[in-house]
This record gives C-alpha cells, structure tokens and sequence, in this order.
C-alpha cells in the first residue's frame, strides 16, 4: 500500500494567528462605543499607511515593480471622494468605495503609460506621473487649488456618528486589504505572480500572461491606494494637492515594507508596528527622526534583506499567513523519522 | 517672432543646465544600469557644499576648485562601499537604499543650513547679460552653464569611445563576467564611473547655486527632470542626454509662458508622451 503525500498550506501559527485575528478584529470594532477618540484617530492613519503600504509590498515585493509614484493613487482617491462628496452630493461614507472605484478606473490608462518602462525607470517613470497629478489639481480651483479645501460634505453629521463610522470604514477597509492580498496570493494569479517574481522567461514558459499578470497588480495596488487615500482624507477633513500627492506615502511604505520584511504579509504588518512605535516615541525630533528611520531602511537593505520579520520567521518557522504549499509526508513516513 | 525666438533660446540655455544634472545619471545608466533616486539630493549637496566653500574662500570658482576631488573622492566611495552591495537583476536594493539616503540628505542639510534658499555669490555673474536686439537679451550664467553641459557632454563621450577607460566601462556593461576575465575588477571600474559621475554633480551643483537659489529639498524635483533627459534622448547616449535636456527646457519654457503654473506640468507631459511615441528616446545606443 503506498501511502498518499498530502499538500497542506495551513499551519499550526496560521490557524491560532486567524484565530487571534477575528478576536482582535471584534474587539476594535467595539472601539467607538468607549475608546478615546485620540486612539481611535492613530488607529485611522495606521491602517491607512497598512493599507498603502500592503499594496505597496504587493506591488514591488512580490511583483517586482518597484514604484516611487504610488502617492499618485492616494491623492486621486483623496480627491474622487472631495468631488463625490462635496460637488454630487454622495454620502461621504458611501463615497469612499466609489472613490476606490474611481482610482481604479483611473489606473487603468495609466498603466499603459507606466508599463513602458522597467525597473529603475518604472520607479522614476511613477513618480513623475503622481507630479502631473499633483500639478494638474493645484491648478483646478473648484477643487481648491494650490491651498486645497475641507470635505464640506460631512457638514450637518454628527461628531460621534461621523467619528464611529470613519472608525469602521478603516477598520473594514485594513481587514479587507490584508484579506484581499491574502486571498489574491493564494488564488491561482497568485500562484502566477510568485512564480513570476521567481523567473519571468520560466514562468511565461509554463503559459503565465506575464504583463496580464502584472497589469492585475499595478490595477488593485491602485484601488488599495485609492482606498487608502480616500480614508485618509475623510478623517482629516481637508485635503491639500501637497499632502495628497506627497512621495512621503512612499518613503513611509518602502521604510514599513523593507523593515518589516519585503515579500511577507506579516512583514508588513509588523512593519507597521514598528513604524507606529517609532513616530509616537521620536517623531518629536523633526529632521533627525527622518534621518533615522531613511538610514534604518538603508542598514536593513543592506546587511538584512529579509527584514525584522524574515528573520523571526527563519528563525522560528512561523507562518501566520501561509502563502506557500508544504509537502506533508504520510503518517508511516513520518513515525520511522521520529 | 522675437518673442517666439526668444523663447527657443532661454528654453535652451534652461535645457543646458538640465543637460548638466542629467549627464551624471546618464553615465550610472550607461555603466551600471544603477537608478540612483538620490542624485538630485547630491547635486543640492553639493550646491551647498560649493555655498559654505565659497564662504571660505571668497570664490565660487575657488569653491568648485576645492569641491571637485572631494565629489570624486565621495562618489568613488559610496560606489565601493554602499552601492556596489546592491546592484543586480532586482531594482529593488539600489532603489531603497538611495531613495534612503535622499531622505538622509535632505534632512542633514535642513538641519544644517536650515529651510531657508541660499545662493552662491557670484560675483554679479547672475546679473550680467548680454543685450543682442530690444527685449531679448541673454544671461551670461546661462550661457557658462550651457557652455560647460556642452563641454562635459563632448568630453564624456570622448572619454567612453576613446580611452582606455572608456573601454573598461563599456566591457563592463556589456558583459561583467567576461570583463572580470580579462582582468577588470568591476568594483573598481563601477566606483571610478561614479566618481567621475559626482564630478558633473559637482558642476551642476555649483553652477546651479550660482544660478538661483537653492534649499534642502529640492533635489526630487532635480532628479526628475534630470531622468526625463536622459529618457528623452535616449540610454546610454551623453549627446542623447544633451538634445533630452534642450527638449525639456524649451517646453517647460513653453509651458511657462503660456501659464506659470503649468511649465514643468507641460514638461512631464511632454516625456511621458515622448515615452509613449518612442519608448527607447531619441538616439537610443545599444550597449
């Protein structure tokens, strides 16, 4: 009798680590009935930057378009849920999946003109694109101009309404990114995207649709960024074509993402962390704060490719979001190893 | 007619300097296909480097004198010690690791020199111009500045057809393996590249001081427009690099007097255009 191999993805970290994750999910969602609005706002911008930087990773971790322009996305998002909001009288919250929707449309030009270029010069490429937006809005003065303007569609909701439901939406919105990534990377495009990363020639070989394949990521790393933005912009009420389209949502990323641990879901989210610990211990020092973080993100490229998280989970074996097939042995196989 | 000539030659003279940021990138591109999304940064550090030298010593030319070992010495060791680790078929090392240190840079010189513009005396150079009919004159700092991209596009490309030099950095990029086995050591030959690279900076960083002002964190916008020169004209090509930056400046000088608030919007536009049109630029050189 040949016993049969089988192919498992779960893991014993990935099954408590779902598990720890729902019951974190519950517990934040009942933040608005007694947290202090100051937390909950932290919260806000954290999982706005996951977001970002969750596309981010996808996008250049594991399909290797490495982009310095993503801000691009977060601005139009910023500004599809001002023009929803304010001009056609959308209700702001439902706004915020239609501005996604709009980034999306948007991308989709875009990334014919990004997709001429390749490497380096995709980066640089992505980034003066985000400047024509940038540009382009600045001189628009019914959106504001230059100064920018506030999102006077939320006029007449109530703090505590407005503030709970701006809660739930990014505390949707980040569970649904890390549950998109997840459930791409895992799906057969997935699979395409890995083994893309890997080697382009063996995989177009194999009948991967290589630019179909990188065209799907660049369109849903821009919804991401798109949501991202337009969440970012209804808890900060104002939106300004500077902070809209300011390659700092890409320092911040690359530094989340490159810390954490490039090509690891989990890097990213422990990137995150760190990114949060680091603001709320030393952002009081200004320049020199910026200083640190550009040279940790330069140290840990250097002499720790895997980052913080890539070590741990060499070290440690853990996988919290398994995203590769384990070849399991039948039980008789394993018993004589033991 | 006069004010469309006019127009063409300031776009020109503003393209020479773009010509002067871009031909440093162009040769890390033709070397090493290394995208270094600091070198903006370094040319604005360089600018005020050449600022507090000149402080010193009374001369800006003195300045740019005592700068210039100093950007070949810094460029041929951050070549060797930082960036040699990071090149290869990923882009995405050696773009982390200079858009890290374009952050570092930006921050140290804010902290230095604070966020105020500063300029580099040059001795009433940045006034002079030279009158040639009613309401058309040209500067005569532009004009040094486009006399000096012209100069360093001519001697780069002299210097990769025709020296021995120049055959390492090809070999190199042709094919790094087979160069190693006729004796080259390409960590040394990446960090002369780039030594050489940081000379330019040191040019363009001066003469773009003298010029106008500068502040800490200009450099992204100077990488840009030095990237969509080198795109334009084509990889691998200085005399590309030159017609890339004239381009660019006649349009954003175009752009700029139809409506301030669009010229470098109307350059961007323009590449990317360009890039859709001819994707491998202008005069494209296989290496």
């Amino acid at each position: 009798m040949t016993a049969a191999f089988t192919v498992s993805r779960a893991t014993r970290a990935s099954r408590i680590g779902g598990a720890v994750a729902a019951v974190l999910v519950l517990w934040l969602s009942t933040f608005p009935w007694w947290a202090d609005p100051g937390w909950m706002r932290e919260f806000e911008e954290m999982s706005c930057y996951l977001i970002f930087a969750l596309m981010w990773n996808l996008l250049a971790g594991y399909g290797g378009m490495v982009s310095i322009g993503q801000q691009a996305f977060v601005g139009l998002g910023g500004y599809a849920l001002l023009v929803l909001g304010n001009h056609l009288h959308v209700n702001p919250f439902l706004a915020v999946p239609l501005a996604m929707v709009a980034t999306l449309a948007l991308a989709v030009p875009v990334s014919f003109i990004a997709f001429r270029l390749q490497g380096g010069y995709f980066a640089i490429g992505t980034w003066v694109i985000a400047e024509v937006f940038r540009i382009s809005i600045a001189n628009i003065s019914t959106v504001g101009g230059g100064s920018g303007t506030s999102l006077t569609a939320l006029r007449g909701i109530s703090r505590s309404t407005r503030e709970a439901a701006t809660f739930w939406l990014c505390l949707a919105g980040a569970t649904a990114a890390v549950a998109a990534v997840y459930g791409f990377l895992r799906s057969r495009e997935g699979l395409a995207l890995l083994a893309l990363r890997d080697s382009e020639t063996a995989a177009e070989s194999q009948g991967v649709d290589v630019t179909r394949t990188k065209r799907a990521v660049y369109l849903i790393a821009a919804a991401g960024a798109g949501l991202a933005g337009a969440l970012y912009f209804l808890g900060n009420l104002r939106i300004s074509p500077d902070a809209a389209f300011t390659v700092n949502w890409s320092a911040f990323a690359i530094f989340i993402v490159v810390v954490g641990g490039v090509g690891t879901l989990e890097g990213t989210l422990v990137g995150v962390a760190l990114f949060y610990l680091l603001n709320k211990l030393f952002s009081d020092y200004g320049t020199w704060y910026l200083v640190g973080l550009g040279l940790l993100a330069v140290v840990v490229t250097l002499k720790f490719p895997a980052g913080l998280w890539g070590f741990v989970s060499r070290r440690f074996d853990l996988h919290f979001f398994p995203v590769h097939r384990r070849l399991i042995p039948p039980e008789r196989d394993r018993a004589c190893a033991t | 007619m006069l004010s469309f000539l006019d127009t063409l030659v300031q776009g020109v003279l503003l393209g020479g300097l773009y010509a002067l940021f871009a031909l440093g990138q162009s040769l890390l591109f033709g070397v090493m296909r290394l995208t270094n999304t600091a070198h903006g940064d370094f040319i604005i550090l360089s600018a005020f480097v050449a600022w507090s030298l000149a402080v010193v010593t009374g001369s800006p030319w003195l300045a740019l004198i005592v700068l210039l070992p100093l950007a070949f010495a810094g460029g041929y060791l951050l070549q060797r010690l930082v960036l040699n680790g990071t090149i290869g078929k990923d882009p995405m090392r050696s773009l982390v690791v200079t858009f890290g240190l374009a952050i570092v840079i930006q921050n140290v010189l804010q902290q230095i020199y604070t966020a105020d513009p500063r300029s580099i005396d040059s001795g009433g150079l940045n006034t002079a111009t030279f009158q040639l009919a009613e309401g058309f004159s040209i500067g005569a700092l532009p004009l040094l500045i486009f006399a000096a991209a012209l100069a360093l596009t001519v001697g780069l490309q002299l210097l990769f057809d025709r020296t021995d030099l120049g055959r390492a950095f090809r070999a190199v990029s042709d094919d790094r393996e087979a160069a190693e086995l006729m004796g080259l050591d390409h960590r040394h030959v990446y960090a002369l590249a780039t030594g050489i690279a940081f000379l330019v900076v040191a040019f363009a960083g001066t003469l773009h001081g003298m010029k106008t002002t500068v502040s800490a964190t200009d450099g992204p916008s100077l990488l840009l427009y030095a990237f969509e020169a080198v795109i334009i004209g084509g990889m691998g090509s200085f005399y590309g690099t030159l017609v890339g930056g004239m381009l660019l400046g006649v349009t954003q000088d175009i752009g700029f007097r139809i409506d301030p608030g669009w010229g470098i919007w109307t350059g961007h536009v323009v590449f990317l255009g360009a890039l859709l049109l001819r994707p491998s630029g202008l005069f494209p050189r296989t290496r």
